[in-house]
């Protein structure tokens, strides 16, 4: 499936592989006395797929609303680093920003409940993934003249090539609202490459997905990242998954950063198994976490 | 015959004018969630501002409406940056208090400017009238139809197909979501304003034209709420369908029946519809677990 030819790339980022893109720079977020983050660095490289694991509430969608302008840390800075396609650097401070303007910056992203414009179709949603790109005014898409009847033309091919990507064809004309959870997902994460994203955020994209959709969303998952070359930021709570799937992983407990490196060195961390077993919670799937790891741990340690 | 025939003109006129202003209020209420009660008083500032390009300026017609879309659009952008920008978060009771006020302001000023007298203005439309099916009807009425239609559609076809209208709609669906795909829900807000402002004019205008430059158009402007509560708050079509059978029953109550009824039948109707149909015919059922 690899093999058909795609005219647009969807990788947004212009910066050369192993180069650093994002940089978490001590970032703390606190809602009022209680304290979501505190002090978290780590860097995400360009060609990456970075996961961000951790315990339920240990503060994974915090950091990726701070990441994509949603919350504002009241310490700390994240920057991202853009190249523009003449090889210009720019460095943008994130967390100055508020989300629309991030989302111009090619910074994408998926949400963990679903948040798609549900009265659209989804080739309305995808579009929207291509607002940034157009630049024609109110009064050009009122008359549909010239740049905005281009531009629109030129826009729906990149997006017929995502559906196509992402399997959505039979779907195109449906509002969202009416589709099952699976495709929904897949939708949201087609209107985010739609953006051609430079850096795509993912909460939890397998969640409540059985076996075999979780098998599909990690193909095209890796897809994206393969084929295309985007940098992914991931969060889920499958280790199978994300040990897989990742190269880096970022793991969170209580709003800290207890490790942070390859899917080996934080499986054979003693902070990270002591965050899954130390924890008491009745939750299905920290349990389930925490036995994926020592499943693997131990396979690991048999050779 | 022919008097159902008239009927049906003047009928249609009205609701095709009040489609229009309740386009303004659905657009707000949508992408902001405010209920606008100041959406009479923009039909009346419209008109106004409309009058002063077109009689005390002198301007040519095309001009006049020009400078009219121009300023509409200004004072719907100002009255959002101004007045319900600084109101976000704040309690819906409060907002609408913010437009109520708003409401005797514009129209405050528009008579301290203007005065109470009826303004004299030259008719733009062409006031013959032709023979329908035996009917006598003002050409004037036929028109009101035909632009209004004309402007309805156009706004239709920019809320289903273009990148701003949809990302009007994006934006009424899922704010946050709209802001990570790069919208700025301020400027949708603005656009929001700006357009109710501009349709708001356009109504005013007509509405004018057929009747008269004074005071009594904000008055026509209330008939709004029984339109919207009978289309539904968040439905444009709704507007076209809600303006014409209010319209149409408007002037069928005071030909068929009691003229002095007439001013009354509309919110008649607004109480039946809370009662039987809350969200009107074309609303999204919103259902809130508490």
């Amino acid at each position: 499936m690899l093999t058909r030819a795609y005219q647009h790339s969807l990788n947004g980022s212009h910066l050369p592989d192993g180069e650093p893109l994002l940089e978490v720079d001590a970032v703390s977020l606190r809602f009022g006395g209680v304290k979501a983050l505190t002090d978290i660095s780590f860097t995400v490289t360009q060609g990456h797929v970075h996961a961000i694991i951790g315990p339920n509430g240990a503060g994974k969608s915090s950091m990726l609303n701070c990441i994509s302008g949603i919350y504002h840390p009241q310490e700390g800075e994240i920057r991202l680093h853009t190249a523009a396609a003449d090889g210009t650097r720019t460095l943008s401070t994130l967390t100055k920003l508020p989300p629309h303007r991030i989302a111009r910056l090619r910074v994408a992203r998926s949400f963990q409940n679903i948040e798609l414009f549900s009265h659209l179709t989804v080739l309305e949603n995808l579009m929207l993934g291509r607002h940034i790109h157009m630049n024609h005014s109110v009064l050009a898409s009122m008359l549909w003249f010239g740049p905005a009847r281009r531009q629109e033309i030129q826009h729906r091919q990149l997006v017929e090539e995502v559906i196509d990507l992402l399997q959505l064809q039979a779907y195109r004309s449906k509002p969202v609202g009416a589709l099952a959870y699976g495709i929904q997902k897949r939708v949201e994460l087609g209107r985010a490459l739609c953006i051609q994203p430079a850096l795509l955020l993912l909460d939890e994209p397998m969640a409540g997905m059985n076996a075999e959709e979780k098998e599909d969303m990690a193909r095209y998952i890796l897809d994206v990242h393969e084929l295309a070359g985007v940098t992914v930021v991931l969060i889920e709570h499958d280790m199978n998954v994300v040990m897989d799937i990742s190269d880096r992983v970022s793991v969170l407990d209580f709003g800290r950063l207890i490790a942070d490196g390859t899917p080996d060195e934080v499986k054979a961390d003693p902070a990270v198994i002591e965050a899954y077993l130390g924890s008491e919670e009745e939750d299905a799937d920290v349990r389930e976490a925490v036995e994926h790891m020592q499943r693997l741990t131990e396979e690991e340690s048999r050779g | 015959m022919s008097q159902f025939v008239s009927m049906l003109a003047y009928g249609l006129a009205d609701g095709a004018i009040l489609a229009l202003a309740a386009l303004g209020f659905v657009l707000i209420y949508k992408a902001t969630s405010v209920i606008n009660f100041a959406q009479g008083e923009f039909l009346l500032v419209g008109a106004y501002m409309f009058y002063t390009a077109f009689v005390v300026l002198r301007l040519p017609l095309l001009l006049a409406v020009v400078v009219g879309v121009v300023v509409a659009t200004v004072i719907g952008v100002l009255v959002e940056r101004l007045i319900l920008r600084p109101m976000i978060g704040e309690s819906p009771i409060s907002i609408i208090m913010v437009t109520i006020g708003l409401s005797s302001l514009l129209r405050a000023l528009v008579q301290m400017f203007y005065g109470t007298s009826v303004k004299p203005m030259p008719k733009i439309l062409p006031t013959g009238s032709v023979d329908i099916l035996g009917a006598t009807v003002p050409l004037n009425r036929l028109l009101v139809i035909v632009v209004a239609a004309v402007v309805l559609t156009a706004f239709t076809i920019f809320f289903r197909r273009s990148r701003h209208g949809i990302a009007m709609r994006a934006v009424a669906d899922d704010q946050q979501a709209a802001m990570t795909m790069g919208i700025s829900v301020r400027r949708i807000f603005a656009m929001a304003w700006a357009l109710a402002g501009v349709s708001a004019l356009i109504a005013g205008v007509l509405l004018a034209d057929i009747s008269a430059v004074d005071q009594n158009l904000a008055a026509f402007g209330l008939l709004v709420f029984p339109v919207v509560i009978l289309g539904g708050l968040d439905s444009v079509p709704g507007t076209i369908v809600g303006g014409i059978i209010i319209g149409l029953l408007k002037q069928g109550t005071a030909v068929y029946w009691e003229p002095g009824l007439a001013t009354v039948v509309p919110y008649v109707v607004l109480v039946l519809i809370l009662l039987v149909k809350p969200y009107g015919l074309f609303g999204e059922t919103r259902i809130e677990r508490v």
